[in-house]
């Protein structure tokens, strides 16, 4: 929305102007400002997103890795037991679970995300607040879920015996670099969905497509022998560069490969300004079309 | 000093048509053509106005006059198409309370979140939550998830977070008309408090009698334009006889009166010619408008060509919606039954008062004969329209409330009463509103 926030130096009331939609660098930073006044917001419903997803469910906290959890043991069972994929020694159980464990955060925050405006109608169309708090606290919740089944990672890290290094540590800002991403991609698909529903049936599938389309459930190594233009293009996901190098400095305690990890940086740190500014060029009518 | 300001404001609504069937297009195809043909509709239209601070500004107009638009503006719920609306200041809006309630949350939590919602800060609402408490009066359930509050207690934990917000531009809705009686008076007391501390206040309403009571000036808004300012009395004024006359444009062409002087053209058939449909009050006088209160007659002249027919005069009464409101037939003449010589008769139905509902009434004249078969001999649609108008005098069935009020009938009728002295707090109006 084009509205922009100025400080008055009299009685230090903010002077907050309206207009007509169009796109400016000053209004990009009042809708920044604007964000960061509504901060409290963005964690009381984070907070409340979690608590009502576990207030009235007998499991509680343990539906956050039940998920990724019970994918596990399918993908055992298919991949270890009825065909084989060649992981480089690693037992194929905690192979695909460090997989899915980012997978899951990147599918059921884009999953809740997308559908987060629609889902709030009665909110969208009655007060005002930056809209993009509603997607992002989406995001935030699926991360949360994501921390906690860290733990089952760490008990199956011990269990099978795989040292944890240093290196590790090059987690944080791969998981940064996912968050991003996935950021951008909810406030795109949601901003989206206020107009075309069809955006929400094709969710499934299209995370579908693309799961199989990321080293999940296999290795990278496994999409050595596509051609040179295929792996340019698979290349060009940037969740390969995540899923990968999230499995390679967590599990193999090796150093992530920088060049898969920059093609997924650069594309998240480019994306999201542009979804942003789409998100809230949508945002400014959304209550209208809804 | 300039608390807030609309710069030439309008805003426009893009209704989407329905394509009419084609069935030689494919579905996507009328979809696609569905998205483009789309109707623009301006809900506001060079709108400039100015608040001062400390003012309380009242709004009011007819439904899609673009009150609500001007509401979700200022709200910044959605954003102008041209113009520029300045807001000095905090503004909350006070309209839907209980917006953004969970109901598996308890009303504790659920404070937290409106009132962040809202846009409270945190610590903000810390501080405030005791009094928010107190001022809903519902201590015993704030730690009971609000999915088991009645609606009474709901909307009062609403209101009470609202009323907190301590803004300095206030946007009222309809919403002091929630809750009970006792209720009710505590919210009007907090927005007069405000109003006393300052604040300045934006009240947009139907509710005539609160806007008068609340308001230092009002605006009446007509099709997206402000038509008058000033102060109360003479813009409340004015919007209700505006309402009246704009009533009797429902059915444009249609008169009080309707004359076929000429007996070539007049509705005819070889028994009986429609000479004279027409409104009048009992005194004999044709009239367009009609008091609320006051019987109407609908009188029908017509020439007798043909003797020995049994005819039946009758009405049949329709609103502005079309919708067919009543029938009624001449049944305490003495012609009923008996066959008519040929001459000229006058026949008049009389309505009473207290019975049409405001608005406008078309009525259609017919003449028919039921006896020895059925058969109709005039059938004349549109004969005539008048409008039925409130005074707000208070002695109407709308007693004091100058709102809009829906139903296709309006009779007053009477009430009864009983009281019982009691000591029991939860009884009559408060448990009425509970059970709500």
């Amino acid at each position: 929305m084009a509205s922009e926030v100025l400080k008055t130096p009299g009685d230090g009331r903010r002077i907050k102007k309206i207009r007509a939609t169009g796109f400016s660098p000053l209004s990009l930073l009042g809708s920044l400002k604007d964000l960061a006044q509504y901060r409290d917001l963005i964690y009381t419903l984070s907070e409340h997103r979690v608590r009502v997803r576990y207030k009235q469910s007998v499991l509680g906290i343990t539906w956050a890795v039940m998920q990724p959890l019970s994918l596990m043991l399918i993908y055992t069972v298919i991949f270890s037991m009825v065909a084989r994929i060649e992981t480089g020694g690693t037992p194929y159980a905690i192979f695909v679970f460090v997989g899915l464990l980012p997978w899951t955060y990147f599918s059921t925050a884009l999953t809740s995300g997308t559908s987060a405006l629609t889902s709030h109608i009665h909110l969208i169309t009655k007060v005002y607040f930056p809209r993009e708090i509603l997607p992002l606290t989406y995001v935030i919740a699926a991360f949360f879920d994501f921390i906690i089944a860290w733990i089952v990672m760490a008990a199956m890290m011990v269990y099978y015996g795989v040292p944890l290094t240093l290196n590790a540590l090059y987690a944080i800002p791969i998981v940064a670099i996912m968050t991003v991403f996935v950021m951008a991609m909810a406030l795109i698909f949601s901003a989206t969905h206020v107009r075309f529903r069809d955006v929400g049936v094709g969710i499934p599938l299209l995370l579908q497509i693309w799961m199989f389309a990321t080293p999940v459930v296999y290795p990278l190594s496994a999409v050595q022998s596509l051609g040179k233009t295929l792996r340019v293009i698979y290349m060009m996901n940037p969740m390969v560069g995540v899923i990968e190098n999230f499995r390679r400095v967590v599990l193999q305690g090796s150093l992530p490969d920088f060049n898969s990890l920059g093609i997924s940086a650069l594309i998240s740190v480019v994306l999201l300004p542009i979804a942003y500014i789409y998100f809230k060029q949508v945002e400014a009518t959304a209550a209208d079309i809804i | 000093m300039i608390d807030l300001s609309f710069d030439r404001v309008s805003k426009k609504y893009l209704i989407r048509q329905e394509a009419e069937e084609d069935a030689s297009r494919n579905l996507i195809m009328r979809k696609l053509s569905q998205m483009w043909r789309r109707q623009e509709f301006w809900a506001l239209r060079d709108v400039s106005l100015e608040v001062r601070r400390g003012e309380a500004l009242g709004i009011i107009g007819h439904n899609g006059a673009g009150k609500s638009t001007i509401l979700k503006l200022l709200s910044s719920i959605t954003t102008p198409s041209a113009g520029e609306i300045t807001i000095n200041g905090r503004l909350a809006a006070l309209i839907e309370v209980g917006s953004g309630f969970h109901p598996e949350l308890t009303g504790r939590e659920n404070v937290y979140l409106s009132g962040s919602i809202l846009g409270m800060r945190r610590a903000e609402i810390h501080r405030k939550i005791e009094s928010i408490i107190d001022f809903a009066g519902i201590r015993h359930f704030i730690d009971t998830p609000v999915k088991r509050y009645s609606s009474g207690m709901f909307v009062r934990l609403g209101f009470s977070i609202a009323a907190h917000l301590d803004p300095d531009v206030l946007l009222l809705d309809e919403v002091l008309a929630v809750g009970d009686a006792a209720f009710q008076h505590k919210c009007l007391n907090r927005v007069d408090e405000l109003r006393a501390s300052g604040k300045t206040i934006i009240f947009i309403s139907h509710d005539l009698n609160a806007v008068e009571r609340l308001c230092d000036r009002v605006l009446l808004l007509a099709n997206g334009q402000i038509i008058a300012n000033g102060f109360p009395g003479e813009v409340i004024e004015r919007y209700k006889s505006d309402g009246a006359k704009s009533m009797s444009s429902a059915f444009p062409g249609i008169k009080a009166e309707h004359d076929w002087p000429n007996v070539a053209t007049a509705p005819s058939d070889s028994v009986v010619r429609l000479r004279r449909v027409r409104v009048c009050t009992a005194e004999g006088k044709t009239v367009e408008r009609i008091d609320i209160r006051r019987p109407v007659g609908i009188e029908m002249t017509f020439d007798v060509l043909q003797p020995g027919h049994k005819l039946v005069p009758n009405f049949n009464f329709f609103n502005e919606e079309r919708l067919h409101l009543f029938y009624v037939q001449e049944t305490e003449s003495k012609w009923r039954g008996v066959a008519r010589p040929v001459g000229r008769f006058v026949s008049t139905a009389w309505i009473p008062g207290n019975f049409f509902s405001e608005g406008s009434i078309v009525v259609e004249a017919n003449l028919s004969s039921h006896i020895p078969i059925s058969s109709i001999h005039i059938h004349q649609r549109d004969a005539v329209a008048f409008s039925v108008v409130d005074s707000f005098a208070g002695d109407s069935a709308r007693g004091d409330f100058t709102g809009p009020i829906g139903g296709v009938i309006r009779p007053l009728v009477s009430w009864t009463s009983d009281f019982t002295a009691d000591n029991e707090p939860r009884t009559g109006i408060l448990e009425i509103a509970e059970t709500l």
